[in-house]
């Protein structure tokens, strides 16, 4: 298996805050990896920093063996087969779900169409099957802004697989979802990337979610990576489970 | 060397003018600042509060003269003008107009300034007429300094010299010590910062921004009532204030109070060797310098680039 | 639905204005100057959808208009000058955008007002090239090759413009109904995605600004063949004003909104302007706020809402 990205080396500060204080990390193709930390690590920033959003004050992003992402704008790094999904769901409030949808799958191949409807025909079939694999296609009509907070977080991952990448990053792709729902919502997600063969990164608060799920779980503190390993071995760390998890051993009740 | 020695005086001439010209435009531009930080909403009326401001100076100097009391009254009835405009027009455009478009699309909160900027220019010319309006007692009260240069001397007016500049600086450092150590300063400071954490800790925002809003429509009037003993007021003056005194904030960067008195000189001393020596540019360089400095730095010199959480 | 009855308006309205001018002859220019800033108000509410308001748009009208004063006594046709002169605003509207689609909102809309103020000073400052304020007089321009006068005159440029707006109106529906038209709305609501789904928010953007300083030029290329006559005040942020004012006025909910928007305001000018001369602005300005309060959809939306109710 080789190394879809490769970081090495990213610091970036604000002010006195190291939010990536000498990140390395090497995402193997076809996998799931889990970023797990508490408030304030720097997780977000990583994937900010990867994906164009923020610059890093050193280091380098290598994509695919050969791509340097550093200094490259997000709509390059988008083209290059790195999506995101987003914390806060950044999807077209004024537009319906169905013309989310369509306007990223008119984003692959190019929209500068200015005689083509959006909805032409192909655009709306394929929107409307995006949609349904996502379980979305019921909301297809409603207004972006009119959803709830999971139905907003699944169009915003939708979007971003309507781009095919080969890699994802997910920021927090369970917060804001019903508990009830949670697995379920998951479970959907991850069939559907499992089938479009994604290579993922995902930030996560859920551990059971990380625990069914991830095939590494990498541990952030501090702006560096604490702990990289499988999810048994990392889960059961007590070092791990003090710091992230909160849970104390031996407490009294 | 040739030039400059045919041009020396010319050349400090036009500094000086331009030292009084900055210090009148960045009580403007200070004014708009203020009002943005704390409302983030960038007032395109903020030009005609300029521009009745000294209209409304101009109009009670012509009447302490009528009236035949002492010339002396004229200085603080510059400030009186600015007070009055601040608190006739301040706190009712904030609430009738402003606050119902809060919270709203920005496009639809700047036609709402850009509708008062309509109104308000017609409303100068209904109540003092197009013809220029000037009124120089303070100017001649005051007489002429011989300002040394080189071996030369410049006439220049004590006005100029020393009232114009020396009241921007005294705003300057009161507004900075206002913000900064009192209690009012500081809660205007947390509201420009983060309204929503301002207000869920108990600040009132709505009382705060009628404040600002009222400060700053004052020092937009102060600096008009500052200008009108130099600079005779004529119709369309409104319009090219805003615009100007947006050059100054966006040069400078939005928010930004010391900055905005940097880029206020860099402008004024721009647009006064302008005026001296390629007068048909007069108009055209303070935005030269602002485009300039925006495509080098678009969040301007003193500003910081914000990065949106998502 | 939609479809339809923005169909129907502009056909009917457009009936409507053949009728208004052929009744009363001096409504021809009005009507005519009308149509004229329906097409620049057009390009104006591409801006809007993108949530931009730009309060210099008066300077790809002007700056059409002078060419054409300045090209008539070389080329005096005007099937050739309309062109050109649409095209040169494009041209300008490629090198101003190129600057101000960089920013947004308060940014946008005051650089367009800097832009246009600095236009305006140039045209009235460079007396030995514009005459000033005095303004530079159209020599007569035929019409594919034919010296017409009076009303045959008025009534062919009168025709040009309501062809030219009907083809402007349907291209901007078309346009606003493309993947790029939509994006272009996505510009108001959420930039960020558009960026990460691999497209330049600045482009899309910038392709609307040329097309509305193309229609801002052809806008001003009419009413410079249809005044005869050409002064600074065409570029003066009055000017701009008004075209936002049309705009706002009209609703920029349908393509039909602009020209509702600029016959409404010309016919109003025409009877009311002269009675409040020095209030004119004034008028202007609370009829924009009551409409930005009560009624934010504009005049289309009034008639809509009346019609299928």
């Amino acid at each position: 298996m080789s190394a879809l990205l490769s970081a090495r080396g990213l610091r970036l500060a604000f002010g006195g805050v190291k939010a990536a204080d000498g990140i390395d990390l090497d995402v193997m193709e076809h996998e799931f990896l889990a970023i797990i930390g508490p408030n304030g690590a720097g997780k977000t920033t990583f994937i900010n920093m990867s994906t164009g959003y923020l610059r890093p004050q050193a280091g380098s992003i290598t994509y695919d063996g050969t791509h340097q992402l550093l200094g490259l704008p997000p709509r390059r790094i988008v083209k290059l087969g790195v999506g995101r999904s987003f914390q806060l769901p950044q999807l077209f409030t004024e537009h319906t779900v169905l013309e989310n949808a369509a306007l990223a799958l008119a984003a692959r191949e190019g929209i500068w169409r200015p005689f083509a409807p959006l909805l032409r025909p192909a655009i709306r079939a394929e929107a409307e099957e995006l949609l349904e694999r996502f379980g979305l296609l019921h909301l297809a009509d409603r207004r972006a802004d009119a959803l709830n907070e999971g139905a907003r977080k699944l169009a915003d991952i939708a979007m971003a697989v309507a781009l095919r990448p080969r890699l994802l990053l997910m920021d927090e792709p369970t917060s804001g979802v019903a508990a009830a729902d949670k697995m379920q919502v998951v479970e959907t997600l991850v069939r559907v990337l499992r089938e479009a063969r994604v290579t993922a990164v995902f930030v996560e608060h859920d551990m059971e979610v990380v625990a069914r799920f991830a095939d590494r779980v990498a541990v952030w503190g501090q702006g560096r990576i604490a702990a990289l390993g499988p999810p048994g071995e990392i889960l059961n760390d007590p070092e791990v489970q003090r710091t992230v998890i909160g849970v104390v051993p031996n407490a009294v009740a | 060397m040739g030039w400059l020695s045919e041009n020396g005086l010319l050349l400090g001439l036009a500094a000086l003018d331009g030292l009084a010209y900055a210090a009148s435009v960045f009580m403007v531009a200070v004014g708009l600042n203020l009002v943005f930080g704390v409302m983030r909403v960038l007032n395109v009326a903020h030009g005609s509060f300029y521009a009745i401001g000294a209209y409304t100076a101009a109009s009670i100097g012509l009447a302490i003269a009528a009236a035949g009391l002492p010339s002396w009254l004229s200085l603080p009835a510059l400030l009186v003008a600015a007070a009055l405009v601040g608190l006739v027009l301040g706190p009712p455009i904030e609430r009738l107009l402003l606050r119902r478009v809060e919270g709203q699309e920005p496009v639809l909160q700047l036609l709402v300034t850009f509708a008062l900027f309509m109104i308000l220019e017609d409303v100068q010319k209904l109540i003092w007429g197009v013809q220029p309006v000037s009124y120089d007692t303070p100017l001649k009260l005051l007489g002429t300094v011989d300002v040394p240069f080189g071996e030369d001397v410049i006439p220049f007016t004590a006005y100029q010299l020393y009232v114009l500049p020396g009241i921007a600086i005294l705003t300057l450092v009161g507004l900075a010590w206002f913000l900064r150590r009192t209690l009012t300063g500081r809660i205007i400071v947390a509201v420009t910062t983060d309204r929503e954490a301002a207000t869920a800790m108990g600040i009132n925002a709505a009382r705060v921004t009628m404040l600002t809003f009222t400060c700053g429509t004052a020092l937009a009037a102060l600096g008009g009532a500052l200008a009108v003993p130099t600079t005779a007021m004529v119709p369309g003056i409104g319009a090219s204030t805003i615009v100007l005194s947006f050059a100054v904030v966006a040069t400078a960067g939005l928010g930004q109070i010391e900055g905005a008195a940097v880029s206020a000189l860099l402008i004024g001393l721009g647009r006064s060797f302008a005026v001296y020596f390629e007068p048909e540019l007069e108009v055209v360089v303070p935005y030269l310098i602002m485009v300039a400095v925006l495509l080098l730095r678009p969040q301007g010199l003193f500003g910081v680039a914000e990065t949106r959480r998502i | 639905m939609s479809r339809h009855i923005e169909w129907l308006a502009a056909l009917l309205g457009a009936a409507l204005l053949v009728l208004l001018a052929w009744s009363a002859p001096w409504l021809r220019f009005v009507l005519t100057v009308a149509l004229a800033k329906g097409i620049a108000v057009l390009g104006l509410l591409l801006l809007l959808r993108a949530g931009q308001v730009s309060f210099g748009h008066a300077l790809f009208v002007a700056f059409a208009a002078y060419a054409v004063a300045f090209a008539a006594p070389s080329v005096p046709e005007a099937l050739l000058l309309l062109p050109l002169a649409a095209l040169g605003s494009a041209l300008v509207g490629l090198v101003v955008g190129l600057f101000v689609v960089r920013y947004r909102e308060i940014f946008f809309g005051m650089l367009n007002l800097a832009i246009s103020m600095v236009f305006y000073s140039l045209l009235e400052k460079f007396y030995s090239i514009t005459k000033g304020t005095d303004g530079i007089r159209l020599p007569p321009v035929t019409i594919a090759g034919q010296a017409l006068t009076g009303a045959t005159y008025e009534w062919t440029v009168f025709g040009i413009a309501l062809v030219l707006a009907l083809a402007f109106g349907a291209l901007v529906r078309v346009y606003l109904a493309s993947s790029m038209g939509q994006a272009l709305m996505g510009i108001k609501t959420r930039e960020t995605r558009l960026e990460f789904m691999g497209v330049s928010g600045r482009r899309v953007l910038l392709a609307a600004y040329v097309l509305s300083a193309l229609m801002g030029g052809v806008g001003g290329a009419i009413i410079a063949m249809t005044s005869r006559h050409v002064t600074p005040a065409l570029a003066y942020w009055t000017a701009s004003g008004e075209l936002v004012f049309i705009g706002i006025l009209g609703g920029a909910g349908s393509v039909v909104g602009p020209f509702l928007g600029a016959v409404a305001y010309e016919l109003t000018r025409v009877y009311a302007a002269a009675a409040v001369a020095d209030a004119w602005q004034l008028i202007l300005g609370a009829v924009l706020l009551a409409v930005i309060l009560f009624a934010p959809g504009g005049l289309w939306a009034l008639l809509r809402g009346r019609r299928t109710a």
